[in-house]
């Protein structure tokens, strides 16, 4: 390893990212897995409460609850990317910065 | 015009299994589409398309001189510009025209395809994009490979992505011919050499900076459509999806069991199963990966993947609207009293049969294009079809193309000892190669059901390219073994069980009983191919493994700050 290499390793900056950033993309991996698969087992064996009308209209449960699945994915994505590409890539870039 | 509908719609449910994605609709792609009346304004605007498309491909071919260039638009290009293609390259005619079909027969249904094509991207991004970019350079197997034996795991990631490739390319092709002989009214052998041609001419020439910007348009042009015809369906009813939904109700044969799932998904092994490999699918499809390496950095890189996931998820909103369209512009009369999209006119007081509409379900999303925009809107939206085709085949010869240039030649056969020139030469090569073998797959299967192939790509993009990627930059214990081992197990297990189950053993070849009895073996595929990693892995005591392990931790650093990282080149 070179020694750029092992100066970043012995950063505490470097673990602290390493931390935050892995810990936020699993809880948020694990959010859209819950997510999509609690849909799948909706569609699966919930067929009759996503068929039942909202009120006393035709639109059923499973609009908003499909609607709500796609929007979540992109509104994840969004969340992940505003932290990593602001308060991780500063962090990021004081390593990167102190191990020359 | 009658007699000709009539054969048409016999014939052409035949397209539907194509259009349709993945498993349980792989009954149909049977017997030869009859083509349609020569359809004029369609090939005018297609032609405008493969001109701006050629002249781009003679900008791009004369900034394209290294081989970073020709695998990866020299890294320049934008989030944004890559989360457009991106899309562009995932947004297939199987989900416009297939998607659109299934809600206009089958209603709530389409919707659960729409979540399941979508999930895979927020993953893409929280697990693989940024350390695919830290790490990589022009395929996914510099990533899979990085501290590993080349060319083992090189060869078995070629093998990965070419499998992947083949499959989703024929089922394009074959889809490809079928459409275009319904829309432009063309000769299926000629479609498909209009599509190889054209594709091989983006490819060779203007590499991966062309195939970005053919994306990038069809894109734009997809979006524009959908979005057009979403906001005249929904002008139709002052915006109130309620009454839109009401009215689709009451025209549907089904009525309100279109607002429900219905049979497609049943048990939870098929329903998690196929859930698995659409998500994990995605994270394996090489052409997608390869997109990652047109950016400069890890943090357009994760932009590509938020604009990618918002167009993608937009486009499928829309097409629920439009299949449901469909419903309201198929099944009712016009104002003269008529149905100009039915084959038979229901009878006094009966609803209308789904199954009569002109040219099969996949047409479902044309003839709306045409009742809310007039003829020289179906000319565009038949266009728009044509070039989504192109699109996605252009990428995925790129992605063929590199791993065997890229992979093979310059790793595994030259030993890292090739020169640039020799590399992109060879890649120019097997593009011709692939587009001329394209073409010949195309005619070969014009009359085999190949809609179980995408489900096929995407099944071994999740068993076998996904886990090697996966845990290679995740688990620092991997060996060579365990990845060749693993891998290989995937990949082996999710084509010998797909060809044993209902899709192929059943429906294609004709036996009266499945072997293995689901649809989808992803579940089964994948979790073999985790199991093996880790297993080899771990039983593996060489010194060769022991410095892969030791090897880890430069590689963990360079994945997590990107030190060392590809840069953009300097144009």
């Amino acid at each position: 390893m070179n020694q750029n290499a092992q100066r970043i390793v012995n950063n505490p900056k470097f673990q602290e990212l390493v931390a935050k950033r892995s810990a936020f993309a699993w809880t948020l991996s694990i959010a859209m897995l819950v997510i999509y698969f609690g849909f799948i087992l909706l569609v699966a064996f919930g067929k009759s409460f996503l068929g039942t009308p909202i009120g006393s209209g035709v639109t059923t449960w499973g609009i908003p609850v499909g609607v709500f699945t796609i929007v979540s994915a992109f509104i994840l994505t969004g969340i992940y990317v505003y932290r990593a590409n602001g308060e991780f890539d500063e962090l990021n870039r004081q390593i990167l910065e102190e191990s020359k | 015009m009658r007699a000709a509908t009539t054969r048409l719609t016999a014939a052409a449910a035949a397209a539907a299994g194509v259009l349709v994605p993945a498993y349980g609709y792989a009954d149909a792609i049977g017997g030869a589409v009859q083509k349609q009346a020569t359809n004029w304004s369609a090939i005018v605007m297609f032609l405008i398309f493969v001109l701006l498309t050629l002249g781009i491909t003679f900008w791009a071919a004369r900034r394209t001189k290294s081989a970073k260039d020709f695998y990866a638009a020299g890294g320049g290009i934008t989030g944004f510009q890559n989360g457009l293609a991106i899309a562009g390259d995932y947004m297939s005619a199987a989900s416009f025209l297939g998607i659109a079909g299934l809600v206009y027969a089958s209603g709530f249904d389409g919707l659960i395809y729409s979540v399941g094509w979508l999930v895979g991207w927020p993953i893409v991004l929280f697990l693989i994009a940024e350390r695919l970019r830290n790490l990589g350079k022009y395929t996914f197997a510099d990533v899979a490979s990085y501290r590993f034996q080349q060319t083992p795991i090189r060869t078995l990631s070629a093998c990965g992505s070419l499998a992947t490739v083949t499959f989703y390319l024929i089922a394009q092709m074959v889809g490809a011919g079928k459409l275009i002989q319904l829309l432009f009214g063309l000769d299926y052998l000629v479609a498909v050499i209009i599509v190889g041609v054209l594709m091989i001419g983006y490819v060779t020439f203007g590499g991966m900076l062309a195939t970005t910007w053919v994306q990038i348009i069809k894109a734009v042009m997809l979006l524009s459509g959908a979005s057009f015809m979403a906001f005249m369906i929904l002008a139709k009813f002052g915006f109130s999806p309620e009454a839109m939904f009401k009215a689709a109700v009451e025209l549907h044969p089904k009525g309100l069991a279109i607002m429900s799932p219905g049979a497609l998904v049943t048990d939870p092994v098929s329903a998690i199963s196929l859930g698995m490999a659409l998500m994990f699918g995605t994270a394996g499809l090489p052409h997608i990966l390869m997109r990652f390496f047109t950016v400069a950095d890890a943090k357009e890189a994760r932009k590509s993947v938020f604009y990618a996931t918002g167009f993608i998820g937009y486009f499928y909103i829309l097409t629920f609207i439009i299949g449901f369209g469909a419903i309201l512009m198929i099944l009712a009369p016009d104002a003269t009293g008529a149905y100009p999209f039915l084959t038979a006119a229901p009878a006094a007081g009966a609803k209308a049969v789904i199954a009569n509409v002109i040219g099969g379900t996949n047409m479902a999303a044309i003839h709306t294009a045409h009742a809310v925009g007039g003829d020289l809107f179906y000319g565009f939206i038949s266009a728009v079809a044509f070039a989504t085709i192109l699109a996605v085949v252009a990428g995925l010869t790129l992605a063929g193309a590199s791993a065997v240039s890229h992979d093979l030649y310059a790793s595994v056969f030259a030993k890292g000892r090739a020169n640039e020139a020799d590399e992109i030469r060879v890649s120019k090569i097997t593009t011709v190669a692939i587009g001329i073998l394209s073409i010949v797959l195309g005619i070969a299967f014009e009359n085999q059901n190949v809609a179980f192939m995408v489900g096929l790509a995407f099944v071994i993009a999740a068993s076998a390219n996904f886990p090697i990627l996966l845990m290679s930059m995740f688990w620092g214990k991997m060996t060579t073994r365990g990845a060749v081992l693993g891998g290989g197990l995937g990949l082996i297990s999710a084509i010998v069980l797909l060809v044993l189950g209902p899709t192929v053993w059943k429906a294609v070849l004709g036996n009266p009983a499945a072997i293995f009895p689901y649809d989808n073996p992803g579940l089964f595929s994948i979790t073999l191919s985790f199991v093996g990693i880790w297993f080899f892995s771990i039983t593996d005591n060489s010194a060769q493994a022991q410095k892969e392990r030791k090897d880890f931790e430069a590689q963990y650093i360079r994945s997590q700050t990107g030190l060392g990282a590809e840069g953009a080149s300097a144009h």
